[in-house]
């Protein structure tokens, strides 16, 4: 089959849709600007909903793209891409210019950088960490608080940088509610003698086998839930944390000291994705994200003839949904390439 | 002595950390379903004490985990244990039992005895 595909970004929705291209017989270059492949991925730990290894994933999808149809380029940074009749042209900072018959975006997400909440102290106070922080603990083994005590009272904060005009980001990243819980439901298993206290706006456990997660959390571990955002966080003398939140079910403002808090960082549209956008026009939304040609039936399909989307760089997904993506957006290339359809 | 109107207002700050939350720790380690609260309020729908007066068992077992006891201890006594709630509670929690635990405990006075 001929054909010839660029993958812009080698995470797991860049991976995935190189890896289904390869076995469909078009020869794909996946561009990664990293020195590694994986992503996000890399950085966790454990995945919701059923706790498995995210190294289960990465293995996963290396065998995606060990296919002989892919070549991988490490370490090179995408400028622009630019179209000449069918053909497109993906300029790399370097210099390379790789010619394509069709594109695909994958270029994800960027955490939210929580010290951009002041308020929260992240990059103040030694003992705020993000959720990112938490899964390299997780990974290490180890959750020690800074002076290196065991922290016997934990503090998650949803909804950091997502669900707030203040910061421009009005939409939910649909996943934190989840990582909280299960990030909370770690913590335990770390240190059962911990007492752990989610502070959130709404539950959102929209996802498979969310619910029962959160049903878990208060049965089996006894998590606490209050329902408030955290306003603000200082710290005592003792060098613990202080927070402020109004218990919205009580009705009434609430203080409390904690010996660590943990943010749950939203998700952003990439840098290096809003920049391609930017450079060679597509579409982007007003969350920032890259904008789907419809909501509906074309959610892999961008205003540009021959470029197409995969995974987050759309919407905050989580991996089972950045894979169904990735693949959807295989199928979109195929038939385009195919049967030239847009 | 002369009375210039002054007065200390009482923070109205739930001080979690120093509140006592004994009696709610006497019902969780007795009817463990008390933490599957959602706090989603249909106890507080359609209980008939509720209908009449100001009582509302999603309010007071929210105030029981964070240790406003004194908010608890005489209001608990308007629950009829009529058991509608527990009909409609939808994450199974024994609301009736919960409140036969929160007299008991208020009753045996159970600060520092769980």
């Amino acid at each position: 089959m001929s054909g010839k595909v660029v993958v812009i970004g080698g995470g797991s929705a860049g991976m995935e849709c190189a890896g289904q291209l390869a076995k469909a017989g078009f020869s794909v270059t996946l561009i990664e600007k990293k020195l590694t492949t994986g992503g996000h991925v890399n950085n966790w730990y454990h995945l919701f909903p059923d706790r498995r290894d995210s190294i289960e994933v990465i293995r996963y999808l290396e065998k995606q793209i060990g296919h002989g149809n892919v070549t991988l380029l490490t370490g090179k940074t995408v400028n622009n891409i630019m179209t000449d009749h069918n053909t497109l042209i993906v300029n790399t900072t370097d210099g390379d210019e790789i010619y394509a018959d069709a594109v695909v975006m994958a270029t994800g997400f960027d955490l939210f950088r929580s010290e951009r909440k002041e308020e929260y102290g992240y990059g103040i106070y030694d003992n705020v960490i993000t959720s990112a922080d938490l899964e390299a603990m997780f990974r290490k083994g180890e959750v020690k608080r800074v002076d290196g005590r065991i922290p016997e009272k934990v503090g998650m904060v949803h909804c950091v940088g997502s669900r707030d005009e203040k910061v421009g980001n009005v939409y939910c990243s649909k996943l934190c509610c989840v990582t909280a819980v299960k990030q909370a439901m770690e913590i335990k298993k770390h240190n059962p003698d911990a007492r752990v206290f989610c502070f959130y706006m709404d539950m959102r456990m929209g996802g498979a086998l969310y619910e029962e997660l959160y049903r878990e959390s208060q049965e089996k571990y006894g998590i606490n839930y209050i329902r408030g955002k955290v306003s603000e966080v200082s710290e005592n003398i003792n060098n613990r944390l202080v927070i402020k939140v109004e218990d919205t079910l009580a009705g009434r403002p609430l203080r409390m000291e904690l010996d660590m808090l943990v943010l749950m960082a939203g998700m952003e549209m990439s840098q290096s994705g809003a920049e391609i956008a930017r450079s060679s026009g597509i579409a982007t939304g007003e969350n920032r994200f890259f904008a789907p040609a419809d909501h509906h039936f074309g959610s892999n399909k961008s205003n540009i003839k021959g470029i197409f989307y995969a995974g987050t760089c759309t919407a905050p997904m989580n991996i089972t949904e950045t894979i169904s993506h990735a693949r959807a957006a295989a199928a979109d290339v195929i038939d385009y390439l195919r049967n030239g359809s847009r | 002595m002369e009375k210039f109107g002054f007065t200390l207002l009482k923070e109205r700050h739930i001080n979690y950390d120093a509140n006592d939350r004994s009696i709610a720790e006497y019902i969780d380690s007795r009817e463990p379903s008390f933490r599957l609260c959602i706090e989603c309020g249909c106890c507080a729908a359609t209980c008939t004490t509720g209908n009449y007066t100001h009582f509302s068992l999603r309010e007071l077992q929210i105030f029981l985990k964070r240790g406003e006891n004194d908010l608890v201890r005489e209001n608990i006594k308007k629950c009829m244990l009529c058991g509608k709630c527990i009909l409609v509670c939808p994450r199974g929690v024994n609301t009736r039992n919960v409140v036969m635990l929160a007299r008991e405990a208020f009753q045996k006075n159970v600060k520092n005895a769980v």
